[in-house]
């Protein structure tokens, strides 16, 4: 024994040792170790230390989201000429009038008895309501002109020359769709420009070739007023609350899913076509 | 190979103090603008989920003369509209809610038996809302009664009680004494 060293008092085991160091950890130690510990936490959080660039690599590749984005975007892309970022601008108000609409409808009654009370009551009644009700409206209008843009852009600019015609078909589809969410979506005020607006709208259908009772060649199927594709289209010879509920679900259930669809091929197709911009 | 295409940035020289400061102040900016943005969203919806128009009955409605209500009778005419019986009972008058305090149905009044009697799991009450059969833990709530400037009774389903002892003192039981407003005759 090195007689430098003061006698030793008292040996230790090593389980003792261990559980002092036990009842030393802090409260807030063991309450960190027992969440990010849980096996909920570990599902989610999936890839370890973010410090080590392989964990960092394994977080982006393993992420949904990013799967659908580009796995990379030139400097050129990112120039304001090349896209006008009409593309992106689409997507956020398609995303502000996914949120605002939900909202509107914990309001909204698709009853013709109801419908323009409730439109009013949005307008002049429910907090926020002016609010959301203007954002859904201005992002609705916003959003025909930016589709549009992204269009001529996308023109201009010979994006849709191979290989990327499948997505100008994708693209030329989320026009149509928007331009149908736009519809479908002016009838739900139910005041009188919604009315009219959708009567005339709907009256173009009965002009439609074999389908329409006022269309070219219509004898040849026999469809009639109560039996062609705008009787379809409204439930009924005219507007009424079949057209009211139909477009309803149509405008918040069915073209939106569609959309959503549409949206996801058409993000994937701008990766799998060698991203934005970019003619290599 | 990726090194190449990162050339460009290679001969940048390393940010000043000034210059990362700026940044951080830029980047803490745009952080807590985002922040504030979201709590104002969040605090907005709230209030948007609480409507200032609601399409059912008031909680409060006027109820009628109390001397128009029968002594020892429960009478249950306001029950369809406003799930309220009003009960005269000894000297006083009080209303209770319909409102079963097992799973929330509507009980019914069997004279015959002097109970109440839930339909869906049987639970029996007393004329004074005690439970006494079937499931219910509780006995059923009293609303708030009031005499009005015409001496009519005013109901309000928004002020409520069921503990034995409070349930006897106003506003959840009114003493007619022949003294207060609205009279009642003796």
């Amino acid at each position: 024994m090195d007689p430098e060293l003061p006698p030793v008092e008292r040996t230790v085991s090593t389980e003792e040792a261990l559980e002092s160091i036990e009842r030393a950890r802090s409260w807030r130690e063991r309450l960190v170790e027992a969440v990010t510990g849980s096996e909920i936490w570990r599902s989610v959080i999936r890839h370890g230390n973010p410090a080590l660039r392989r964990n960092r690599s394994l977080a982006v590749v393993g992420n949904f989201f990013l799967h659908l984005h580009p796995p990379t975007v030139t400097r050129q892309a990112l120039k304001f000429p090349h896209t006008w970022y009409m593309g992106g601008i689409s997507f956020l108000l398609f995303l502000v009038l996914t949120v605002t609409g939900t909202l509107l409808m914990f309001y909204y009654v698709p009853d013709v008895g109801r419908a323009y009370e409730d439109m009013k009551d949005l307008q002049f009644a429910v907090s926020f309501g002016p609010l959301l009700r203007n954002m859904h409206r201005w992002a609705a209008h916003g959003m025909v002109v930016t589709v549009i843009l992204h269009m001529i852009r996308v023109f201009f600019t010979g994006s849709y020359k191979p290989p990327r015609q499948f997505n100008w078909v994708i693209g030329v589809g989320l026009l149509i769709l928007t331009l149908l969410m736009s519809f479908t979506g002016y009838l739900l005020p139910w005041d009188q420009l919604a009315l009219w607006a959708i009567t005339v709208g709907a009256n173009m259908a009965a002009a439609t070739p074999l389908i329409g009772h006022q269309g070219p060649f219509h004898e040849l199927v026999g469809v009639q007023a109560d039996s062609d594709i705008r009787f379809l289209l409204l439930g009924g010879t005219q507007v009424g609350q079949n057209a009211l509920i139909r477009f309803y679900v149509l405008h918040c259930i069915l073209l939106p899913l569609v959309a959503v669809l549409f949206i996801g091929v058409h993000f994937w197709r701008v990766r799998k076509d060698s991203g934005i911009s970019n003619t290599r | 190979m990726l090194d190449l295409e990162l050339d460009d940035q290679s001969d940048r020289r390393p940010p000043s103090h000034w210059e990362s400061m700026k940044r951080r102040a830029f980047t803490l900016t745009g952080i807590g603008s985002l922040v504030a943005v979201a709590i104002a969203w969040t605090a907005g919806l709230v209030r948007y989920m609480f409507p200032r128009i609601r399409y059912e009955p008031p909680t409060r409605f006027v109820a009628g003369f109390p001397e128009s209500y029968r002594p020892g009778e429960v009478d249950t005419k306001w029950q369809k509209d406003h799930r309220v019986w009003i009960v005269r009972r000894g000297d006083g008058i009080y209303a209770i809610l319909a409102n079963c305090t097992h799973l929330g149905c509507t009980p019914s009044w069997f004279g015959d038996e002097r109970l109440f009697k839930c339909p869906c799991h049987g639970s029996n009450f007393t004329q004074v809302g005690d439970p006494v059969a079937g499931p219910a833990p509780s006995p059923l709530y009293r609303v708030s009664l009031s005499i009005g400037p015409d001496g009519q009774l005013i109901v309000d389903k928004a002020i409520q009680e069921n503990r034995p002892g409070h349930r006897d003192r106003p506003p959840f039981r009114l003493t007619l004494d022949g003294n207060s407003r609205g009279d009642v005759p003796a």
